[in-house]
């Protein structure tokens, strides 16, 4: 039990969040799957899946979070290493759908029958194994981290250069994948899936497996992350964030440190990205689009910046308020967007995180 | 009189020319032929006749009848908007307008405004008949004062030359005076010779002789079949010795028109980062916002083109001063508002633009709709500037680029030489020492922020004339600015023009290999690949400046 009480008393927040998705994680199948449509707690499928897309919005931003709150990479295309996972997930669900498909291919997805292709492209081998797609869901967004850091963190590129490369590798990737040729379904991407390890992607019981699972992946990767930022590793971290050069005289290779916390934050991404997209149902080039990436930067900006769950709090206040606005006033969305990155960069540096600290939650004579 | 004599030669030799043909023509077999002038009337009624054979007889009596009517009205039927009206069956010019055509009579011109669709009847054209107005037309303007639209004409009638038709090229050949003109028919004489089974080998050769270097492609086929079918050695070796003088020609007169496009695309590339360039270099921070900037700058030349729809060349020219002024000002409102509480920290400037920017083309969708708009290209802009018979330059192409070149002189210039411009430079350089030295540093940065966002207006007018204006016209040039700034180098101007220059030359060459999105992500990666190696990029920051 060491780990509760240590949670208790050093990380109030963390553990009310760790409290808060295991009630969720247990009660929302229950309220979904147990009640009758009649009954007054009940909550639809719709509503369940919906809140199950904002865990997987928030494991993003816990990953935009680690780059850009503890290593101060402000990184602008993180929604690359979120549609790669997920593209890795529906290539998965793609094979899943057998010779159910439109033209009944045995093997072949319906949009290659379309194309005409003959054969199988050599990378969609394998994907017919959950294992195989579950590794790459984290390797291939992990290799393009990688790569990426490799390159860039070696040649000590920083601060705004690096924050246009990281868009303009998610540019240049949406440029690629809507591409029919690219083997990924170009402009209509992948959809139609049929089911999920056996379970029908339609019945309700598997929408509440997949929400209990978002859920447990959020609250797993806020364990791993908190691990990672209270290591040796973290403490490094936010020593190369404040002072880079310094960190680098006293010894550490800076590099490093920031290629492994890089890499780890984009195979996060890539997790949210695959349990993203069976509950949505689609996975297409706009998720690449630089905006999708910039606005999961603005999650982060608005529940402030190296806390986790705040990064946690803005993605769920921010989608609640896009449902909300895009269905209320379809106009105003982009106008309160915009806003709000100006108001928060402006007013609130902290963000969210940054007013709860103010109000003095600690009981009377309790020692800080 | 020569002048008088030699035009009357020329009608003449058209005359025959046009019989000549005539016979030629398998629709007119067995028709009657009529006098010049007189046909025109009868010609016109033939028009009306179902029957595509009789059309095409009514065709050639009107190309024939040398009236000077003849030619629009052909051209009108050529562009299928020559139409008839039910109730007296007199020829209109029709263009679908509304629910029904705006007409105007084809003789005598009367506007006759808009005809419901039911009174009217469509001459229809066939693909054989297509032809025949095409070759008609070129006949008709062989006779053209105008030596380009002769020489054009010619150049057109090329692949149809037939041997028969020898002795009449021969005789225009002597009476033609302009040297563009006598190079065009000394090719089709050649031409003759070469199609003519009975020609001999010393004609042959001189032929083969005559076509080298010119470029038409009927040339080129001519010469390529030729090749394969010539008994005599010599002659073969002279034509294949003229084939890969053409084919030489035609490889590097490709490779300039790749060439040209890669600079056209440059220049657009510079024009959009110029003014990025000199915001981030001067202030240290990047204006997410400035592919919006464009876009209004875009979108006031639509505006004004709107509030004077008569004189649209005028409103072009207007919107440049405009545009400047417009997108200045709303630069120098957000750095006010905005950027100025912000400096030192760039990511949080990076944040705060973006979000301008989305505001900015919220109220551009919710203003003018999310529907493209289009600007419309001046007669002076449009068209193309024909340099020989397989180059053309598309005019307003060759207009942006000398234009963009000349925004960066006007910059350059303001830069080196004036005194706001030797303030910008301090404070870019030394910011501390600048203020130290009498430089009101907040000042100059409002300033270089409006004149950054005005030149993004100005590139918006530019970018209006070559795609649709829509509100993510910004978007779609942000990320390419970005990647010209860094590979020139930061805070130098002269590093962004050569660095959209590159960019759009090695964009184009990449293209016919791999595609025009591969080309793009090929670049990028190389932009990617090329920061490792120098980070400052192309021409970096000397001294303490580059330490920041």
């Amino acid at each position: 039990m060491t780990i509760f009480t240590h949670l208790y008393k050093e990380d109030r927040a963390g553990g009310v969040l760790l409290g808060l998705l295991l009630a969720a994680g247990l009660l929302v199948p229950v309220l979904n799957l147990g009640l009758g449509e009649a009954h007054p707690l009940h909550l639809s499928t719709y509503t369940v899946t919906l809140l199950g897309k904002y865990l997987c919005y928030a494991l993003l931003a816990m990953a935009v979070d680690m780059a850009w709150g503890y290593l101060g990479i402000l990184t602008l295309g993180h929604g690359a290493f979120f549609a790669l996972g997920g593209y890795a997930m529906g290539m998965y669900l793609m094979r899943q759908i057998g010779s159910r498909g439109v033209y009944g291919h045995p093997l072949l997805p319906d949009f290659m029958v379309f194309l005409n292709w003959k054969e199988l492209p050599w990378f969609w081998h394998g994907f017919d194994g959950f294992i195989f797609a579950l590794l790459m869901v984290m390797a291939v967004p992990g290799l393009l981290a990688f790569l990426f850091g490799w390159f860039a963190f070696r040649s000590r590129v920083t601060g705004v250069y690096l924050s246009i490369m990281t868009q303009a590798l998610t540019y240049a990737l949406m440029l690629a994948f809507f591409r029919n040729d690219l083997g990924f379904g170009g402009n209509n991407g992948l959809t139609d899936f049929k089911e999920i390890l056996g379970f029908s992607l339609q019945a309700d019981g598997t929408r509440a497996g997949l929400f209990a699972a978002s859920a447990a992946a959020l609250a797993l990767g806020y364990l791993a992350c908190r691990f990672i930022t209270r290591s040796r590793l973290g403490k490094l971290c936010t020593a190369i964030r404040d002072q880079e050069d310094r960190a680098r005289f006293i010894g550490y290779r800076v590099e490093a440190a920031k290629l492994w916390v890089f890499v780890f934050s984009a195979v996060l991404a890539g997790i949210a990205g695959a349990l993203y997209v069976p509950q949505v149902g689609i996975i297409n080039p706009t998720e690449f689009a630089p905006l999708a990436s910039i606005e999961a930067v603005v999650w982060v900006a608005v529940g402030g910046r190296a806390t986790l769950y705040g990064a946690v709090l803005g993605a769920l206040i921010i989608n609640y308020a896009k449902s909300y606005l895009t269905a209320a006033f379809p106009d105003a969305w982009l106008f309160g967007l915009g806003a709000l990155f100006v108001l928060v960069t402006l007013f609130l540096p902290q963000g969210v995180a940054g007013l709860l600290q103010m109000v003095p939650f600690r009981k009377k004579g309790g020692t800080p | 009189m020569p002048m008088r004599s030699d035009s009357y030669r020329r009608h003449l030799l058209l005359a025959t020319i046009a019989a000549v043909l005539l016979v030629l023509s398998p629709y007119a077999a067995g028709l009657a032929r009529s006098a010049p002038g007189t046909g025109f009337e009868e010609g016109m009624t033939l028009l009306l006749e179902e029957d595509f054979g009789r059309k095409a007889a009514g065709v050639d009596m009107l190309a024939e009848s040398s009236d000077p009517r003849a030619e629009s009205i052909l051209e009108t039927m050529l562009a299928g908007e020559l139409f008839y009206l039910k109730e007296n069956r007199t020829l209109v010019q029709a263009r679908p307008e509304g629910d029904g055509f705006a007409a105007r009579a084809i003789l005598g011109d009367a506007d006759l405004g808009t005809v419901a669709k039911r009174k009217l009847k469509k001459i229809a054209i066939n693909n054989s008949l297509r032809g025949q107005l095409e070759s008609a037309l070129a006949r008709l303007r062989l006779s053209n004062a105008d030596a380009g639209v002769r020489a054009e004409a010619v150049n057109k009638m090329l692949a149809t030359v037939t041997p028969e038709s020898r002795a009449q090229w021969a005789g225009y050949l002597q009476s033609e005076t302009d040297p563009a003109v006598q190079a065009a028919l000394r090719a089709a004489l050649a031409l003759t010779v070469l199609r003519d089974g009975s020609a001999g080998p010393a004609e042959r050769r001189a032929a083969v002789a005559q076509l080298a270097g010119h470029l038409h492609p009927t040339v080129r086929n001519e010469l390529a079949r030729l090749l394969a079918g010539e008994p005599e050695a010599p002659i073969r070796k002279a034509a294949q010795r003229a084939l890969e003088g053409i084919d030489a020609r035609l490889a590097w007169l490709d490779f300039f028109e790749t060439f040209f496009f890669g600079l056209s695309l440059g220049s657009v590339l510079v024009l959009a980062a110029i003014g990025l360039a000199i915001t981030f270099g001067v202030i240290g921070v990047i204006n997410m916002a400035h592919g919006e900037l464009i876009m209004l700058g875009a979108y006031t030349a639509f505006v004004l083109q709107q509030l004077l729809p008569d004189a649209i060349g005028t409103a072009l020219v207007l919107s440049i001063p405009t545009a400047f002024v417009v997108a200045g000002l709303v630069g120098m409102a957000i750095e006010r508002t905005i950027i100025r509480f912000l400096y030192g920290r760039p990511l949080e400037t990076l944040l705060a633009t973006f979000g301008v920017s989305l505001i900015l083309q919220q109220a551009v969708r919710s203003i003018f709709s999310p529907l493209n708009r289009s600007v419309a290209t001046p007669a002076w802009m449009s068209g193309a500037i024909q340099l020989n018979a397989v180059l053309s330059l598309t005019t307003n192409r060759v207009v942006i680029l000398l234009f963009s070149l000349l925004v960066f002189a006007g910059l350059a210039l303001l830069l080196k030489k004036s005194s706001i411009g030797l303030q910008v430079r301090a404070v870019a350089q030394n910011r501390a020492m600048a203020r130290a030295m009498g430089v009101r540093a907040a000042r100059v940065d409002a300033l270089t922020f409006g004149l950054g966002s005005g030149i993004a207006g100005i590139a918006g007018v530019a970018l209006s004339q070559l795609t649709n204006v829509g509100p993510n016209l910004g978007q779609a040039y942000i990320v390419d600015s970005f990647m010209v700034v860094v590979f020139g180098g930061v805070g130098n101007l002269w590093g962004t023009l050569l660095g959209g220059l590159t960019l759009g030359v090695t964009n184009k060459f990449l293209e016919p290999w791999t595609g025009a999105v591969m080309a793009k992500i090929l670049v990028l990666v190389f932009i990617v690949l090329f920061i490792q190696k120098r980070p400052q990029g192309l021409f970096p920051q000397k001294g303490r400046a580059a330490a920041g």
